[in-house]
């Protein structure tokens, strides 16, 4: 005997909880939106802001004020310090010192004169503004570029409305993560980008599987009422999508918890998006499929 | 589907030897001797995030590169035009690459124009102003050439700090250019990364001028700069004090001799205090110039001008022969060795500017190895768990071929010797979340058939087939989607792309080919009454 996480037969009511789905996800927009605009914009790091990364381990026990007090009168003196893992550090400061000079004696010279020798300088990143405009250049064309992308493949594989029902989710997707990121204040790096990129490809994965046994059932059934097909089609291939979020979820599981401080912000995006890439690909792409045939009903019925 | 199971076999066991084969250096480095003489070479290479290192972007500034060659025209175009008769007042360059002069003569436009086509290719009139008995011309150089020259710029440069690092002795080093002015230097497992961007920023321009001894510093300092000089800066360092001081001198416009003249450099250690210096050896031609200059300008000054900044000036005592020089000034040995290092790859042709910079020192690397391991393993191990638990030994099958995707993953990476970075290594993971994607697909088809009574065959046969599409679907979109981050050059994130797109192509063929092989074998060859799934 198997075990069966959807009993064969099972036919829950998704399409009658459509317009319960849409309320929530407008409002989840809308508080998304309304976080980022009352953030003032997302929290760019330096990857995108241009600016200066140093992360310092010590090897004794170590106050964030300590090394605030150390860096005082330097060019660092308005630094972000932040605690990064059992005895690091990150400071993190807008300036970016394309001089060779000035990391020297603005981390290094300071640190030695209050630490002694006490402490490692294990990561500097500092990326000027120009790199950082171009990033910011790239990270939007390549949110687009993927969404279209995906847009004309499934438009080209189904039809239109499912490419349209697909993309309505990805962006619905990306705007709430987006959106969890500006409420908890994190990071947007380079790295939250690849998530959020891989949330797309991971939602249309979903968005896909059921779109497909939609237009088969379709095939199989071209009488029945597609509000009717659709629920079907999401209860076939509901264990199949809960199955598969969860083995995704638990290896990004994995990597939140031991994946180490480097990659954490990264690991959670994922947890975050793969929870709403699953939502979406059930509520958010079919309710457009849905709407696109009633809207299109109502032409043909006028006529 | 190719029909034959034996050739299936065939192939799929060859794709797993080829696996084996660019992984063995990777997990047993040392092969006793005359076996690793038939084996693959390389290691996964690491990126700078796993082993250290750092990762530098410059930017060569070409306008700047253009504005000097522009400088040093205007010049060499004064002296001709007074040759040619062409008379011209206030020839100067002007902001930009552009050079402005005032003719006096009506005709004078008619005759530069005869010369630029004669003599100067390269310029052209930008504009012409008329005014009483002449006219007010500006220069600048021609499009076309001015985006060669800038396009030589680049490379010149490159290959300057190729030179450089080369010499400074670091083990595979990259240096690629990227875009239009830039270029990227990774160099793994550096100690001293300051030292490191000194010896490559530096633009290193030697030159020797003459101090201008007959008009007054002091005057100048006030403003009132005579015509043909500038102020330049010397450094006078206190070894005891480590303080620097800056002393004005007014110098000569005009560089006799450059670094470009030089043979070597070396640092050489003089007897009487032990202090280090750089001793320069000028080629055939520059040491009969130099000859030439220290024999007119005897008892005058001879500065040496190293990027703007004055590092001595000694009189010269008399014509010197044998184009030998040495720079003195108070260097520490390492700083010397640097100096000799950047003066022997020659001077940078432009001003580079560091756009960005990632150093990640080498315990973290191995922290992020650590970790980034440990993640992996339990996070697939937590799949492959699940799989067998849900599916049974249909799940085995799907687990043989995840770990197989895992591996075919990584001797890829190997076999293009492409970089495996921390998010790489969370690429390969989330690609072991994804690639079962596609056996649940099949094995929750094959449920559904076979709940529908068909027999086992029959149930596996519509399973995979009514799957393929799809899957083949959501690995397109995968892969079209994460080919959207590899325009981002940065290393770590590029190799998060190349893993992902790696794993999904890989899994194509790992969870459908190799899993239907398995379930082929067994319902063809035996009498399975009931499948495990």
């Amino acid at each position: 005997m198997s075990i069966e996480l959807v009993k064969p037969g099972v036919n829950l009511d998704f399409v009658g909880k459509i317009k319960l789905a849409a309320v929530l996800s407008t409002l989840l927009i809308i508080i998304s939106i309304a976080a980022i605009l009352f953030r003032g914009g997302l929290n760019l790091g330096i990857d995108f802001a241009g600016g200066s990364i140093i992360q310092v381990k010590f090897t004794e026990n170590i106050t964030a004020d300590q090394i605030r007090a150390a860096l005082k009168s330097t060019k660092l003196e308005s630094s972000l310090i932040q605690k990064f893992g059992e005895n690091e550090f990150l400071i993190r400061t807008s300036e970016s010192f394309s001089d060779q000079t000035m990391l020297a004696a603005n981390v290094d010279e300071p640190l030695q004169a209050s630490f002694g020798e006490d402490f490692e300088i294990r990561r500097v990143e500092v990326v000027g503004s120009k790199v950082g405009d171009d990033f910011k250049r790239k990270a939007i064309i390549a949110v687009i570029l993927s969404w279209l992308a995906i847009l004309v493949y499934v438009g080209f594989r189904f039809e239109f409305r499912y490419g349209l029902g697909g993309i309505v989710a990805l962006v619905h997707d990306v705007i709430i993560t987006l959106g969890i990121i500006a409420v908890l204040n994190i990071e947007f790096t380079i790295s939250i980008l690849a998530a959020l990129i891989f949330i797309i490809g991971f939602s249309i994965n979903d968005t896909i599987v059921t779109l497909d046994r939609i237009r088969e059932n379709i095939k199989l059934n071209p009488r029945k009422q597609l509000r009717e097909t659709i629920n079907i089609s999401i209860n076939q291939t509901l264990s199949r999508t809960i199955l598969t979020s969860l083995t995704v979820f638990l290896t990004a599981l994995a990597l939140y918890i031991f994946g180490g401080a480097v990659i954490n912000d990264f690991a959670f995006t994922l947890l975050v998006g793969v929870i709403i890439g699953s939502y979406s690909s059930i509520y958010i792409a079919c309710t457009i499929v849905l709407l696109f045939e009633n809207i299109h009903l109502a032409k043909v019925g006028k006529k | 589907m190719i029909k034959s199971l034996n050739i299936r076999i065939a192939i799929a066991l060859t794709i797993c030897l080829g696996t084996l084969y660019f992984l063995i250096p990777t997990f047993f480095p040392n092969i006793p001797s005359p076996w690793n003489k038939y084996m693959f070479k390389e290691k996964i290479h690491l990126g700078l995030d796993l082993q250290g290192g750092m990762h530098l972007v410059l930017e060569v500034d070409t306008d700047k590169a253009l504005e000097l060659m522009v400088e040093r025209m205007s010049d060499d175009l004064k002296e001709t035009m007074m040759d040619n008769r062409i008379r011209f007042r206030n020839l100067e360059k002007v902001d930009g690459a552009n050079i402005a002069m005032e003719l006096t003569e009506p005709e004078g436009k008619n005759d530069l124009e005869k010369l630029l086509r004669d003599k100067y290719p390269d310029l052209e009139i930008d504009s012409t102003r008329l005014r009483e008995s002449g006219s007010f011309v500006t220069l600048k150089v021609n499009d076309r050439r001015a985006a060669d020259m800038k396009k030589l710029t680049v490379e010149h440069s490159l290959e300057t700090i190729r030179n450089r690092v080369d010499q400074f002795g670091i083990s595979e080093p990259e240096i690629m250019p990227e875009g239009e002015n830039r270029v990227m230097v990774q160099l793994p497992g550096i100690k001293d990364p300051e030292r490191a961007k000194n010896l490559i920023g530096k633009t290193a321009l030697l030159e020797f001028k003459l101090v201008d001894d007959e008009n007054s510093l002091e005057e100048a300092l006030r403003g009132n700069i005579p015509e043909g000089s500038v102020i330049a800066y010397g450094l006078r360092g206190d070894r005891t004090t480590g303080q620097r001081g800056t002393t004005p001198y007014l110098l000569k416009n005009r560089s006799l001799l450059t670094g470009a003249s030089l043979e070597t450099a070396r640092v050489e250690i003089s007897d009487r205090f032990g202090e280090p210096h750089v001793s320069l050896k000028f080629n055939a031609q520059g040491a009969v110039d130099f000859e030439r200059i220290t024999g007119e300008n005897v008892r005058k000054r001879l500065a040496i001008v190293l990027d703007g900044a004055v590092h001595s000036a000694p009189v010269i005592q008399e014509r010197i022969s044998g184009g030998q020089a040495q720079i003195t000034g108070s260097f520490s040995i390492e700083e010397a060795r640097d100096l000799a290092i950047v003066l022997r790859a020659g001077a940078l042709p432009a001003p580079v500017n560091i756009l960005e910079e990632r150093t990640v020192g080498p315990s973290l690397g191995s922290d992020s190895i650590r970790q980034g391991v440990m993640a992996t393993m339990i996070g697939g191990l937590l799949v492959l768990c699940f799989m067998i638990f849900y599916y049974r030994l249909s799940g085995a099958v799907a687990n043989f071929a995840l770990i197989l995707n895992v591996f075919l993953v990584l001797a890829i990476l190997a076999a293009f010797r492409a970089t495996l970075t921390l998010p790489g290594i969370a690429g390969l993971l989330l690609t072991i979340g994804v690639a079962v994607d596609a056996n649940i697909l099949i094995f929750e088809r094959v449920r559904e058939e076979l709940r529908t009574g068909k027999t086992i065959r029959v149930a596996l046969e519509t399973g995979y087939s009514r799957a393929f599409l799809t899957i083949v679907d959501t690995h397109v979109t995968g892969i079209v989607a994460a080919s959207f981050l590899i325009m981002f050059g940065t290393g770590p994130i590029k190799g998060f792309a190349v893993t992902t797109i790696i794993g999904l192509l890989s899994s194509l063929f790992t969870a459908i080919f190799v899993t239907r092989i398995f379930f082929d074998y067994f319902t063809w060859n035996f009498n399975v009454k009931k499948l495990s799934i």
